[in-house]
């Protein structure tokens, strides 16, 4: 169940060019939180950046009672979020959404990310007891390759592509998985980051008949499911209806999905 | 302490305390009561109904603006039917006010919809007559003072319970809208409603919102607002409820000073989802400080500088 949480940064660094890691002391996320869930976060007092930013659970120490969370500074909210100190407090609520299907019946997975896409599919490797486990991530460039070495610890082979061939496979991550996917025998795919990634994946896993699932993105407004605005095409029937990303999801099948 | 009364009686309608949750805010309560409990809420007004159930408008459906947000939902809802099944069941567990919030494309559908809801467990009707996101679009009959008149005067005939009439901020006279729908024979007027609005994403050079136009709320409205609700209240001899930007019991207060009866919250749930219970305890607080005796010592008690 979600709570609305006052908790203790623990740290705070600056893991590439724009991107942030925030380590955060929360017995409560720690214990409760599932891959694929969110904390929606109020990154200031007061008129500005008015709404909370939703932002995956990335990592979580059971141990140490914390959890990580890496974000982009995209606009207001996450310029005030970056700022913030070690010591500090942050007004979250969370866990929120549903989680990822990491069933023991899954034995040889694939993760798919791509750029701040990737996050949750981390802490889903970590939880994730497979047999067998493979990554891959497409970034832009090599500057913005992050959490290498973690993927690499928590996955069994790490695929590595950037848009401009600086490091790894020179171009999208979804051809690599294309290759590999006949040979691979996956059963079941997971993805997160941007839409025509995602889309593509799912046509990939659709073709070959493995189970997927996918972390969508919306505009949020409430992040508890009662205002309504982060919409999204799902199938109902031979119809559709409009979902919502942060109760209903993140996580939805890709045959449930309607891609617009 | 002495025992605080923030008790009002809005036409009929009594509230144990001056707060209600604003219509679209705040769904039909379900989600927020993990987060408080909801036996402390005035009242609840729950999102827009429409005769059939409707999907709404195409994402994205919310921008963040200064001190605000614009949304364009476009009354996505499950329609009358299933709320009457399916949410007043779960909303009666708890002691707070259930106003049923309606919006029609047609006067023939307020009408049903003010019939169908006459016979169900609820307390009052809202009469959406101000939503700016619809193709249709409601707020056709907020927009004149005849058109307000006509359509609160057809209502009132199917409508057994108190009626409001929420009131739209896109108009050049709320003076007027208002007495227009006190001369239909609303019970009570409820404003404002969103201010139609847009946000440009100047990358894309596109609208952010799907829809392209969407509805303003938050504190960025705030002071529009209470000059609206102060000469609303100024003009009509019904109650009037007051909202738009409230996120603090001191503004809440400021909108009893220029006349409300009561308040709504909406876009404040938000951010803090238990902050109607802050706000409602304030006022108490508030009452307390100054020795008033109750609610009624604020209401409407604001001094004009002359």
């Amino acid at each position: 169940m979600p709570k609305v949480l006052r908790e203790k940064i623990k740290r705070i660094e600056n893991i590439a060019p724009g991107i942030f890691l925030m380590n955060i002391e929360s017995g409560y996320i720690a214990e409760n939180a599932k891959p694929g869930q969110f904390v929606n976060i109020k990154c200031c007092e007061g008129l500005n950046a008015l709404l909370r930013r939703p932002i995956s659970i990335c990592r979580v120490d059971r141990s140490e009672g914390t959890f990580d969370i890496v974000f982009q500074v995209k606009g207001t909210g996450t310029e005030f979020l970056c700022r913030k100190q070690a010591g500090e407090t942050v007004d979250l609520i969370g866990p929120l959404g549903n989680s990822f299907d990491i069933d023991d019946k899954y034995e040889n997975i694939a993760v798919v990310g791509g750029g701040i896409g990737i996050f949750p599919l981390l802490f889903l490797l970590n939880e994730k007891k497979a047999t067998k486990k493979t990554a891959f991530l497409g970034f832009r460039n090599k500057e913005l390759i992050v959490l290498r070495k973690e993927f690499e610890q928590a996955s069994d082979k790490l695929n590595i592509s950037t848009d401009d061939g600086s490091e790894g496979y020179n171009g999208l991550i979804t051809d690599l998985l294309e290759k590999d996917i006949v040979q691979a025998g996956y059963d079941m795919i997971y993805t997160c980051g941007p839409t025509p990634m995602i889309k593509k994946v799912c046509n990939i896993a659709d073709s070959s008949s493995i189970k997927c699932q996918v972390s969508l993105e919306q505009r949020m407004g409430c992040g508890i499911g009662a205002c309504l605005v982060c919409a999204c095409k799902t199938k109902y029937g031979d119809d559709w209806e409009y979902s919502h990303v942060c109760k209903d999801g993140p996580v939805f099948s890709s045959s449930e999905v309607i891609f617009e | 302490m002495k025992n605080i009364n923030t008790q009002v009686n809005i036409a009929g309608l009594k509230l144990k305390n001056p707060v209600i949750t604003a219509s679209g805010s705040f769904g039909f309560g379900r989600e927020y009561s993990e987060y408080m409990d909801l036996n402390k809420l005035g009242g609840i007004s729950v999102k827009g109904l429409t005769l059939k159930p409707r999907q709404g408008n195409r994402p994205p459906r919310i921008a963040e603006t200064p001190a605000g947000i614009l949304n364009s939902v476009g009354l996505q809802n499950p329609g009358v039917e299933a709320f009457i099944k399916n949410e007043i069941p779960f909303l009666r567990q708890f002691d707070t006010a259930i106003i049923a919030n309606i919006a029609g494309n047609t006067v023939e559908d307020y009408c049903q919809m003010a019939e169908i809801l006459s016979d169900a467990d609820i307390d009052a009707i809202e009469l959406n007559l101000s939503c700016p996101n619809t193709k249709e679009g409601c707020m056709i009959f907020g927009i004149s003072p005849n058109g307000v008149a006509s359509i609160t005067n057809q209502v009132k005939k199917y409508c057994k319970k108190p009626l409001i009439v929420k009131l739209t901020p896109n108009v050049t006279n709320i003076m007027a809208i208002a007495e227009a729908a006190e001369a239909g024979g609303a019970d009570a007027v409820s404003l404002i409603n969103t201010i139609l609005g847009m946000a440009i994403d100047i990358n894309t050079r596109r609208p952010i919102l799907a829809n392209n136009f969407g509805g303003l709320s938050g504190p960025a409205v705030k002071p529009v607002a209470l000059r609206m609700v102060y000469e609303a209240a100024t003009r009509v001899k019904i109650p009037v409820i007051g909202m738009g930007g409230i996120s603090t019991a001191d503004d809440a207060i400021e909108f009893m000073l220029a006349g409300a009866s009561a308040v709504m919250v909406g876009t404040a749930n938000f951010a803090y989802p238990a902050v109607c219970v802050e706000i409602a305890d304030g006022i108490a607080t508030y009452i307390q400080k100054h020795n008033y005796d109750n609610i009624y010592d604020i209401i409407g008690k604001l001094e004009l500088n002359t």
